[in-house]
């Protein structure tokens, strides 16, 4: 492993240039001596170059879209267009200040004004929000949305209903917002149980938070009969966005009975991940709802953009210092201007397309529990025929692609199918890429059979082999002393 | 079409390995009335050159604080950032990748985090940080929500001096936990903090340097807030400050948070930001957000991976520390990446200068007519100035002189006199004699 940028320290190295101080005030007369720092600050002291080293070294042990195919579900790892990284490093976009006057960013909030319309208008919603700067922010906004549409009203509600196949931020952002959850099962066709909708419904239910296509990749077929019994409680439909790279140009969820979603636009409009973040997470809602969105909103009136704050009395407020992840939205609308109306509708055609072939092709290796729908962008496939063979997990697979130049699908995910594979392999990948993760799959199903002791031992020849993750919580050890 | 590999004709010969002989067969769950018929919304196609010349006009229409005088802060700061720092961050080995759950694919992004974390640590003197947070305003609140749980208590004291706008995010983040937040005025003395902080008290969170850019008495701030049972200090601080500040260990807080923009990062008209949050490693398993570990890999060779993650949501789900799972990750290396270049010495250099510079602004304009500052508190890098006009009329002038003179704090609810002044290394002498100048003819 490479040493810590902390052991190539040496003293009085320098990496930074700064011109001479040329006002003569002194720091000790800016402030009385007890507000200054006493103990040693210990950062390192090397040069550019040994950085520079340091952090490309670094890099070449990650996996990442350019390097190989990255099917994890739920995530759309899809390519990330260069020129939205060169634009948006425009110093007249990446150096201005969030209070500046309005007169001074009229093309930053341009920007924003039609991001926000292009993203009401895909999903069929009245209004978008670009302020959540993430996904699980955006559920965290949505939801206080629902709570502020039942108080205004008077509703007496403290449920939010979702089903077993849920991502995990769902439940822990209903609680967030002080909600109470209720988790229904899925049925044997990995859609929502209407027999326990219907039970787990009553005066209390302030909403079902649902992702659809659903976290098997499967569309929601009753979607009409669920969005009717929520609404007839007087609940609302809650769409979490994650897997709306399914949808581009094909259904708006605003018309399929979703009164709040949101976008994460770090997956459906192709910003990148970046190791973990910045994503955003704006959110969509019908017309009656606009008025609880966050403050502020773009506006224009008489050619001018501004931030209008006009319904901060009904608004749930702030959720972000600012307005969000500006230099995120900024990518996903040039994202948005390349698709146009037939790039839109082709991206989820696609995305679909290479999901069923995956899914297709695997089915013979691998157990695929709902091989009778067809998915849409993503399928779930077990590793379950080769634990009960053989004694390979699926954590065993997973790690046995690594050693293939593949990243490994979502694992364990949803709780619902035992020894879980989400696959995602969005549309930006080509057949030859796909065929070879079906040979990789097909020789890695191979091996569990002929030297399965392979599979537990891998990855073979990765960067580091197989990490120790029980020793990181036994033996915490979270800072380097030195 | 853009960024799509598949031809027709391949797309064909998948959709007949999957056996159907046209797309729409594969949508049959959906129900038919619900498709879109036609090729819906987005104006028309642009090409790569054609995006760039439309962006192009859109961004000439900004001003930049390349372009102008500019001395805006409130929490987001134009400070110096090393070429080196972009030239790391927009390699896609780190922008590509998704949350180091791989571990073994990984490593570039899990010893960074682990290096962060360490010098995080460093800085605020604190034993354990997370991997970061969206901003400094959620942090804050994020900081509230963890007291809350820890202490088992639901009473949180706020220092009035906060920033307004952190404030109400803390605001939103905890009205549905059941936490009471109570406002302090803690500007003339302490005695109304002595009186409000009682054993009910989950915590008490005080911002050095405070919204209007002025020091707090941290250690007087500790002693009363331990002396109720329990109640945690939480500091709020800026990263630039503590090179010359005190460490916020030195004065005892139990959890520390801040805006992290600061170390490294564009202002980027105020996102992607992000928020940092270090503690006692006692209160370890009440943390938000991701934490990396040192471990082994199976040879024994040193190895990093997530650690603590049952607090997490895709584990415990309803009832995680938070809901956070996509932070601002990208950010964070940003500011590993500049604070191994800056160093304990080009650190302090940048808050000496800011400092120094601030003081010399703040001197010259409260010898100028009718202006004077608003407190005769020490300062860091920031100041507010009582201007003889309306704060937002003197902005809007200054334009003219290719000067943001400052914030006017009226958007926060407060008098409209007052300007909030930031400055940081980048300005020169000039720079700071041309603002006094243009204050003086408006």
């Amino acid at each position: 492993m490479p040493k810590t940028i902390f052991e190539k320290h040496s003293d009085n190295r320098r990496g930074y240039t700064l011109p001479a101080n040329d006002v003569d005030t002194k720091l000790e007369n800016c402030f009385p001596e007890n507000f200054r720092r006493k103990q040693e600050l210990k950062l390192p002291e090397v040069s550019e170059l040994d950085v520079m080293r340091h952090f490309i070294e670094l890099s070449h042990m990650n996996h990442f879209i350019e390097k190989g195919f990255y099917p994890l579900g739920s995530c759309t790892m899809k390519y990330n267009p260069k020129i939205s990284e060169e634009l948006v490093r425009n110093p007249s976009i990446a150096n201005i200040h969030p209070l500046q006057p309005e007169n001074t960013v009229q093309g930053a909030l341009e920007i924003l004004f039609e991001l926000q319309n292009m993203l009401s208008e895909i999903s069929g919603f009245a209004k978008a929000s670009l302020q959540p700067v993430a996904g699980a922010q955006g559920e965290f906004t949505g939801l206080k949305i629902i709570k502020a549409y039942h108080a205004t009203k008077g509703n007496k509600k403290n449920q939010i209903i979702l089903p077993d196949s849920a991502h995990g931020t769902n439940p822990a952002s209903v609680k967030m917002v002080g909600y109470e959850v209720v988790e229904i099962p899925s049925n044997e066709r990995g859609m929502v149980d209407i027999k326990a909708l219907r039970e787990a419904v009553n005066e209390k239910t302030a909403g079902f938070m649902l992702t659809n296509p659903n976290t098997l990749g499967i569309f929601e077929a009753q979607i009409e009969e669920i969005s009717k019994i929520i609404h007839d409680v007087d609940g609302l439909m809650y769409m979490d966005g994650a897997n709306f790279n399914a949808l581009l140009g094909i259904v708006k969820p605003g018309e399929i009975g979703f009164d709040v979603m949101h976008y994460n636009l770090h997956k459906t409009f192709a910003t990148p991940h970046g190791g973990g973040g910045p994503g955003s997470g704006p959110i969509g809602v019908r017309k009656d709802l606009v008025k609880f969105l966050p403050v502020p909103m773009v506006n224009r009136k008489d050619g001018k953009f501004f931030w209008d704050y006009s319904h901060k009395n009904t608004s749930i407020g702030k959720i972000h210092s600012f307005y969000g992840n500006f230099a995120v939205n900024v990518r996903a609308y040039i994202y948005l201007k390349m698709l146009g109306p037939k790039g839109l509708k082709r991206v989820s055609e696609n995305a679909v397309i290479n999901a069923n072939y995956l899914m297709k092709k695997l089915q013979a290796h691998y157990l695929v529990p709902f091989k009778d729908e067809y998915c849409m962008h993503e399928f779930v496939a077990s590793g379950k025929w080769q634990k009960d063979k053989t004694g390979v997990k699926t954590l065993d697979i997973a790690k046995r692609l690594l050693d293939k130049g593949i990243h490994a699908p979502t694992i364990y995910f949803p709780l619902i199918v035992s020894e879980a594979m989400m696959i995602e392999p969005t549309e930006t990948e080509s057949k030859e890429t796909l065929d070879e993760f079906i040979e990789a799959m097909v020789d890695i199903a191979a091996e569990a059979v002929n030297s399965p002791e392979t599979l537990k031992e891998a990855p073979l020849n990765t960067p580091v082999r197989r990490v120790d993750d029980t020793k990181a919580v036994r033996e915490l050890n979270v800072k380097f002393e030195w | 079409m853009p960024f799509i590999s598949n031809t027709n004709k391949e797309r064909q010969e998948m959709l007949a390995a999957i056996g159907v002989e046209n797309f729409s067969q594969l949508l049959k769950n959906i129900p038919e009335k619900f498709l879109l018929q036609e090729d819906c919304c987005l104006e028309k196609q642009y090409s790569e050159l054609e995006i760039s010349r439309k962006y192009a006009k859109l961004a000439a229409k900004n001003i930049s604080a390349n372009e102008i005088n500019a001395f805006l802060g409130g929490g987001i700061y134009d400070h110096f950032i090393p070429a080196a720092v972009d030239h790391i961050i927009q390699r896609p080995e780190f922008h590509s990748a998704y949350t180091p759950y791989q571990a073994e694919v990984s490593q570039g992004t899990l010893q960074y985090i682990y290096e962060y974390q360490t010098m995080i640590c460093e800085l605020t003197g604190m034993e354990i940080s997370n991997a970061g947070l969206y901003d400094g305003a959620t942090a804050t609140a994020e900081a509230v929500l963890m007291a809350a749980r820890k202490t088992k208590k639901n009473k949180a004291i706020l220092a009035n001096s906060l920033n307004p706008l952190y404030r109400q995010i803390v605001s939103v983040y905890t009205e549905g936990m059941d936490i009471e937040l109570i406002d302090v005025d803690i500007e003339d003395n302490l005695q109304k903090l002595a009186e409000t902080s009682d054993n009910d008290t989950a915590c008490v969170v005080v911002q050095t340097p405070n919204f209007f850019g002025n020091l707090e008495d941290m250690a007087a701030i500790e002693k009363i807030t331990h002396s109720a049972k329990k109640a945690l200090f939480i500091a709020v601080v800026d990263p630039i400050s503590l090179a010359v500040l005190n460490s916020p260990a030195e004065y005892k807080a139990d959890i520390v948070v801040g805006e992290g923009q600061a170390l490294g990062n564009h202002t980027n008209y105020g996102g992607p930001l992000f928020g940092f949050l270090a503690t006692h490693q006692k209160l370890a398993r009440t943390m938000p957000g991701r934490i990396v570990g040192a471990t082994e890999d199976a040879n024994g060779t040193r190895a990093y991976a997530l650690t603590l993650q049952a607090r997490e949501q895709h584990i415990r789900r309803a009832k995680a520390t938070s809901n956070i799972c996509s932070n601002d990750a990208l950010c964070t290396l940003a500011a590993t990446v500049y604070m191994s270049l800056m160093g304990p010495k080009g650190l302090q250099e940048v808050a000496t200068q800011s400092a120094t510079k601030a003081h010399y602004l703040a001197t010259k304009i409260a010898e100028l007519p009718n202006y004077k500052l608003m407190s005769n508190k020490p300062f860091f890098k920031e100041f507010t100035v009582k201007t003889p006009l309306p704060a937002k009329k003197i902005i809007t002038k200054l334009v003219d002189y290719d000067i943001l003179p400052g914030i006017s704090l009226e958007q926060f609810g407060l008098e409209e006199n007052l300007l909030l002044i930031a400055v940081t290394e980048k300005k020169s002498k000039t720079n700071l004699d041309e603002l006094v100048a243009a204050l003086k003819e408006v």
